[in-house]
């Protein structure tokens, strides 16, 4: 036993020695691996991260070296995939989803010399694990002013996945934009507990086609939601979600909210190679082009589309942030004051629906 | 011409020689799959099938991760076979690994933070008796109204998992997690957690569990009396019952053992590996089970190889994607293969393979 604990330590070792390089005077290589929950064909959330690591290789050529592995569970296996990423000389290690924080954490304090970053999570236990994010919420405040504006039966859709904050204040912005401009509408949330299950996913499409929705808009990654919404000849709309999924276009996908990965993790790894890298917690939006709104189809009436629009660019110029005072929480309590904008704290933290929303949070 | 003819009884060799083959075939498949996605299908099997066990550079990591993978799908597979023997078919056990892991973290969250020995041995009590409680549904619902108890251990895995769901972001949701889903972290908290009992070996409780459960059913089958009615009921139903084997016995308790064993792999992941009761803790073992229950010839030793053969696919499976960029679908398809020739050849276990035409028989 004694000898496969001195293995153990050693094959440890070798690992520091390779992640070893990765220090202040920065790398002539970087090997960077990516952790993902779906597929890479997923054509939404795990599809744009794989675009955003290709990207690497696109920039900085015979620099950089990238591998990576497809649908890793959210539990146990995440943690085994990771120590055999570090162990196979990986300089850099992205985690693409919420489901590795504690994996990513606990693998982290094992490789100090190897860096991590964990998208969507918010611990940072060791020195050497960053944290990165997008303001989607910006998005969706887009998406829902166009739902208010285009629904004929005044019921809008979300296929929910998780009930965790990133994917409440979504809900939120969506439901409070539509309101703001129709005020008799009506949201319905379906929960999948899936962030990737095509079957799921159009079941819970259909539920809400039955239900009388006739805008859905989905935090699940693939493109099952559009078909379904395809299938009722126009009658129902609905968003491309993580990527532009621009298949569907000009209905039943009227607009897009796009993850851009690659500006993130082009500099990260450039950092890396020079010598600047250092811990982060990023949350960019659309003002760093981490958010982008695909375009707005003619489906879309003209008038509608130019306010759409108009909301974005006062988002990207900073002027408008689509939490703004006043708004109460479900239960009529006050959130924000007149004219106060959401702290990120709140957002970060948000177990709550705003007021208006009827049904309940999963408890 | 190439004709079959049935065998007199199942022949012995074959019974063993099947798994074998099985495995070349898979290695001779998959490597064509491989060569044509592009990739060098000796370094892929390499890969696969080499560098868990002996690459310097992952070895001393991933074998004992084998025994860590390997450990629920044995315990699950053993429970299996016992009915499977007997012809009981309990399709759930992912169901009866998910109850188990619930009830078991259920009496660990119960009695965080105390610190006391007695706490990790009374969780495992309950997750035997969470997976139990959840195989007998199938089995009172057979026994006493004569449903199908494929179809019934089958559906009461999606309940089982809706539950999990509900218990990841209800009652069980840890309440310092910031709102998000998933209970406190049980391999963190002493008196709960089931860590590796030397480290560096991948050695926890569940493993042992593993490897008594097969000693245990070895026994069963060899010497025991249960034993020999599981065998006579599989392979002669009437013949038992003039035998004196009651039929309704022998499905509460293969079910129950299948279930109790289920609930205890559940029980040693939630405290171990996995840590929390998560949304989706589960990932299939209770499903694989079956497939390594197949292919250990629902034989006890047969399951030991098994399980660890099939664990070296998981986990060779994941090297060979990082390593050599393999989509996970081609791996998840080779696993596939795996039990796609088991059955195939298995048709040489019964039948024979004759050349020419048949002769006339007077």
């Amino acid at each position: 036993m004694k000898r496969r604990t001195l293995l153990a330590t050693a094959a440890l070792g070798l690992g520091l020695a390779f992640g070893g390089a990765a220090n202040a005077q920065g790398m002539d290589k970087v090997k960077a691996c990516f952790v993902y929950v779906g597929p890479i064909g997923d054509l939404g959330w795990t599809y744009q991260h794989h675009q955003g690591a290709l990207e690497l290789v696109e920039t900085y050529g015979d620099k950089v070296e990238i591998a990576w592995q497809e649908n890793v569970p959210e539990g146990a296996d995440a943690e085994r995939v990771l120590t055999q990423m570090a162990l196979s000389g990986c300089n850099i290690i992205f985690t693409t989803s919420f489901g590795f924080m504690d994996a990513t954490n606990t693998v982290a304090g094992k490789f100090p010399d190897i860096k991590f970053e964990h998208a969507t999570g918010y611990k940072r236990d060791h020195a050497n694990v960053s944290t990165y994010n997008a303001r989607f919420y910006e998005g969706r405040a887009i998406q829902g002013h166009i739902a208010g504006k285009m629904t004929k039966t005044n019921k809008i859709g979300y296929i929910a996945s998780f009930p965790i904050p990133e994917v409440i204040m979504g809900i939120n912005s969506y439901f409070l934009h539509a309101r703001k401009v129709n005020p008799d509408v009506e949201l319905s949330v379906v929960w999948a507990f899936t962030w990737f299950d095509p079957a799921k996913e159009a079941d819970a499409a259909k539920a809400l086609i039955d239900q009388g929705v006739d805008v859905i808009a989905s935090h699940t990654d693939s493109t099952a939601p559009l078909a379904e919404a395809a299938k009722t000849n126009g009658a129902v709309i609905g968003f491309g979600q993580a990527s532009d999924m621009a298949d569907y276009k000009p209905s039943p996908r009227v607009s897009s909210i796009i993850d851009n990965w690659a500006p993130y993790y082009v500099k990260r790894v450039g950092e890396l190679l020079d010598g600047t890298y250092a811990q982060t917690d990023s949350w960019a939006g659309i003002p760093e082009g981490e958010v982008e709104i695909g375009e707005i189809t003619d489906a879309v009436p003209a008038d509608v589309k130019a306010e759409a629009e108009a909301m974005r660019d006062a988002i990207a110029a900073g002027t408008y942030h689509p939490f703004t005072g006043p708004i109460n929480k479900q239960d009529g309590t006050p959130w924000l004051a007149e004219g106060q904008v959401a702290p990120d704290g709140d957002l970060l933290g948000m177990t709550f629906f705003i007021e208006g929303i009827t049904g309940d949070i999963p408890q | 011409m190439v004709r079959l003819e049935k065998r007199p009884s199942p022949s012995a060799f074959w019974q063993w020689a099947t798994p074998i083959l099985a495995v070349l075939l898979t290695m001779v498949a998959g490597g064509i799959m491989f060569a044509l996605l592009g990739k060098d299908p000796i370094a892929a099997m390499r890969t696969i099938f080499w560098d868990p066990l002996f690459n310097a550079q992952f070895a001393s990591y991933s074998r004992p991760q084998l025994l860590v993978k390997a450990g629920p799908l044995i315990l699950i597979a053993i429970g299996l076979s016992l009915g499977f023997r007997a012809g009981i078919w309990n399709i759930g056990a992912e169901g009866q690994y998910i109850m188990g892991a619930i009830a078991g973290a259920a009496v660990g969250l119960y009695f965080f933070p105390a610190e006391n020995r007695l706490i990790f041995p009374l969780m495992v009590v309950a997750g035997a008796l969470g997976g139990w409680a959840w195989a007998m549904i199938p089995a009172i619902l057979k026994t006493r109204f004569n449903t199908n108890e494929i179809l019934v251990s089958l559906l009461l895995v999606y309940v089982a998992q809706n539950i999990l769901a509900s218990m990841a972001v209800g009652a069980m949701r840890n309440p310092d997690g910031g709102g998000f889903p998933g209970s406190r972290n049980l391999s963190q908290y002493p008196s709960a957690a089931n860590l590796e009992l030397i480290p560096g070996t991948g050695m926890h409780w569940g493993v042992i569990a593993a490897f008594m459960a097969v000693i245990a059913a070895y026994i069963l089958l060899q010497r025991h009396i249960l034993g020999f009615q599981i065998k006579l009921a599989g392979q002669a139903p009437r013949a038992a019952r003039f035998a004196g084997v009651n039929p309704t016995r022998l499905v509460v308790l293969c079910m129950g053992i299948s279930g109790a064993l289920a609930g205890l792999a559940g029980l040693f992941e939630v405290a171990g590996p996995a840590g929390q009761i998560s949304i989706d803790f589960n990932v299939g073992y209770g499903f694989t089970a079956i497939i390594v229950a197949f292919l250990g010839r629902l034989n006890p030793i047969g399951i030991l190889l098994a399980g660890l053969l099939m664990a070296l696919t998981y986990i060779g499976g994941e090297l060979a994607q990082f390593m050599l960029g393999l989509p996970a679908a081609a791996i998840q398809a080779f696993q596939g293969m795996l039990l796609f020739f088991l059955l195939a050849v298995d048709l040489l276990t019964n039948y024979r393979v004759r050349l020419g035409a048949k002769r006339e028989v007077a």
